[in-house]
């Protein structure tokens, strides 16, 4: 071997290649050279790129979660404003050319309400128009726990003049939009937080159980075994009802989570006992061991570096399904409650087939759910494909 | 397969017992006793419960005994008596209550088991023989799709089509004019333009997931040599596919009728919610709702026995189907 690829640059596809690499790698193919020295975490990243729909994926669930971060500037009102005379107002269209330049606005609406049936009929005003704009001023909210700002990206001009809805307002007249995105902090940290306290467990358990072997293992695996062969909603269903309703939003909300992650950590264990099993016969352990390195050291330096990619796959994978189970508890009434604002409440206003026919606009949250969802279970998809890069 | 049956039954007896275990936490985990709820209604109600009344039914819930006779007391009578206890919210005994919805619930879940089979047989199939066609695909997304929606908005979505395009009523498995009525031609075809609603609804995420194993299976057993071998051998394509990968294949079949009818009686609490099905599901979100534990945890209960026969017969039919299982060293 006469010159190597810098492993560094050879990865980045828009980084200039080394002077004294000759090969040039090409977007996602490397020369023998390159992938024969590059990092474990290289050959995943290089594998993982190839994945088109994981790619759109991990694009999307970093998207979310910087959502998550900015939610306040993101959405055009606060999380509880509502205006009680836009019961059920209809999404209201965007219009971008205002006489072929750019400019924002779109049509005021009003409701009449049938004296007899009661039914609201909302009507657009297309002579009249309210301006939005960027950037603009309106309530004011904290970001990232310190700063306190009033500019919204998207918004009315005129903060007192006529409300904007986007996408709709729900029955009490709150902003659907401003209610998705302030329902993501809930909806997309309850996988995570859920996820870690399922990574604690399934860690210490899933890897006593690999490490030891004999008794450990054989207890350890039928208590996986039992809660796996239990139904999981109901059960859930009987826990969260079991949450005293005196508790407060944010006690529910880690009660809720660990109800969630107390059942949701027996596939991460299964799958961090077979890495542990596996990994246990390999040479390299042999060796550190007659080398006489402690236990400690043999698991937390040499074989959990072995498998974190797949238990970062687990991991992504597991938070779709906590993302799911909290909606559908949250929709049954039995999650998290109003005020909080998450996917599962604001859905809660989709209980029947009547509410639905007159404003079809509250199951966009359900939208949402499916996006998140879908962007996290492909994103897992092709992390579990590219986390062991030596396979092919 | 007499001592594989033997052994697999036996198996059963820890896991039924913890779950006993597991119910009888979740009846004791609201506040108070449920001879203290009763008495409370009934003076909301007005009406009194004598001294012996109330002694009889302490004696009978084992209230003020510790607990491992309490525990004694639940479960004796429901092994011996087939006694869940009372549901103080609809004042009649839960088991029937039970007897009411629990032939519906277990009707339609072989119903949407079966659907599942006949629907995701031939996709499974057609995705691993075509791989990366266009079919296949579709089929994909569709199947990521159904397993990243929520099943109630499934249900919720499909009964806002049907309404506005179909004109069909709002849920339930009967139109109002055959409800009462008796069985006859006419009610059976009214069930069948209702009943595919909960199917597909109920059918979605299992269908997605068992056409995800069923490729996944099928093409890794069509690379295998042996194919390799018998196809050099100039045997017909179709027979190179059917005689033997398929049969191996269709083990996930067999193999899931557990989980499978787990997720069915699971998602049965949402789905029978939105659709208005007079199953199990919305009995339990009812109990937990006024914390009427005895029927909420005897529908757990049942749940979950019905899960671990689940899991026996579908053990039971892959060791009959395939002797590696059933003859395995363990």
């Amino acid at each position: 071997m006469t010159t190597i690829a810098e492993p560094h640059g050879a990865g980045e596809p828009d980084a200039p290649p080394p002077p004294d690499a000759p090969t040039a790698p090409e977007h996602g193919h490397h020369s023998d050279d390159a992938v024969a020295v590059a990092s474990q975490w290289q050959l995943t990243w290089w594998s993982f790129r190839k994945h088109k729909l994981a790619m759109i994926g991990a694009i999307v669930t970093l998207g979310l979660y910087l959502m998550v971060i900015f939610a306040g500037f993101l959405a055009p009102y606060a999380k509880n404003f509502y205006s009680p005379e836009y019961t059920y107002a209809p999404p209201q269209q965007l219009h971008v050319l205002d006489d072929g330049r750019f400019g924002l606005y779109v049509h005021p609406q009003s409701a009449e309400q049938d004296p007899s049936t009661l039914q609201l009929t909302w009507t657009v005003d297309e002579s009249a128009r309210t301006d939005v704009g960027l950037f603009v001023k309106g309530d004011e909210y904290r970001m990232l726990g310190f700063l306190t700002l009033d500019r919204h990206l998207i918004g009315p001009v005129d903060p007192d003049g006529e409300p904007v809805f986007l996408l709709g307002a729900d029955k009490n007249g709150h902003d659907i939009l401003s209610r998705i995105i302030h329902g993501s902090v809930v909806s997309m940290t309850i996988g995570l937080v859920g996820v870690a306290i399922s990574l604690v467990i399934a860690i210490v358990l899933g890897g006593l159980s690999g490490l030891l072997g004999g008794l450990t293992d054989t207890v350890i695996q039928r208590v996986i075994e039992f809660l796996m062969s239990l139904p999981a909603i109901p059960l859930w269903m009987a826990l969260a009802a079991a949450v005293p309703p005196t508790w407060n939003p944010l006690e529910r909300y880690f009660a809720i989570i660990l109800i969630l992650s107390l059942i949701g950590w027996t596939g991460l264990a299964r799958e961090v006992r077979g890495k542990f099993m596996s990994v246990r016969e390999e040479e390299y352990i042999t060796a550190a061991t007659v080398d006489g390195a402690g236990r400690g050291r043999l698991i937390f330096r040499h074989m959990l570096p072995q498998f974190t990619s797949h238990i970062i796959a687990g991991l992504s994978l597991s938070i779709p399904s906590m993302i799911l189970a909290e909606t559908s508890l949250s929709w049954l009434g039995l999650g998290l409650q109003a005020p909080v604002v998450s996917w599962g409440v604001l859905l809660q206003e989709a209980q029947n087939i009547r509410v639905i026919t007159t404003a079809p606009w509250i199951m966009i949250p359900g939208l949402a759910v499916v996006v998140a969802v879908l962007a996290l279970n492909f994103f897992g998809d092709g992390l579990r494909d590219a986390a062991d890069p030596y396979k092919n | 397969m007499g001592r594989y049956l033997l052994r697999r039954v036996l198996i059963m007896v820890p896991t039924l017992f913890a779950i006993s275990i597991a119910t009888f936490i979740i009846i004791q985990l609201p506040p108070g006793d449920y001879v203290t709820t009763l008495i409370a209604q009934y003076s909301a109600q007005g009406d009194q419960l004598d001294g012996p009344q109330i002694e009889a039914l302490k004696n009978r819930y084992g209230v003020g005994d510790p607990m491992i006779v309490q525990y004694w007391k639940w479960i004796s009578a429901i092994l011996f008596h087939l006694d869940f206890g009372e549901s103080f919210a609809w004042q009649k005994p839960v088991s029937s209550l039970l007897a009411d919805r629990l032939p519906l619930t277990i009707a339609l879940s072989i119903i949407t088991l079966l659907f599942i089979w006949a629907v995701s047989f031939p996709i499974g199939i057609y995705s691993a023989l075509r791989q990366y066609s266009a079919g296949d695909y579709v089929f994909t997304m569709i199947g990521f799709i159904g397993l990243a929606t929520p099943n109630f908005l499934i249900a919720l979505v499909l009964m806002y089509l049907g309404m506005q395009y179909f004109g069909t009523g709002a849920g339930g498995l009967f139109s109002p004019e055959w409800k009462d009525a008796s069985w006859n031609i006419g009610k059976v075809l009214d069930l069948l333009g209702h009943i595919w609603v909960p199917l597909v609804v109920w059918g979605t995420a299992g269908t997605a997931g068992m056409i995800r194993i069923l490729r996944a299976n099928l093409l890794d057993e069509i690379r295998k040599p042996y194919v390799t071998a018998a196809r050099a051998r100039g045997v017909s394509e179709t027979k190179l596919t059917v005689k033997y990968p398929l049969r191996v294949a269709l083990n996930p079949f067999f193999s899931t009728i557990g989980w499978v009818l787990a997720s069915l009686i699971s998602a049965d609490a949402i789905v029978s919610k939105v659709l208005n099905l007079p199953t199990m599901g919305p009995l339990l979100l009812d109990a937990l709702r006024s914390q009427d534990m005895y029927l909420a945890g005897s529908i757990v209960l049942i749940s979950a026995t019905l899960t671990v026969i689940g899991t026996l017969i579908s053990d039971l039919l892959l060791g009959w189907l395939d002797p590696r299982v059933r003859l395995g060293a363990r």
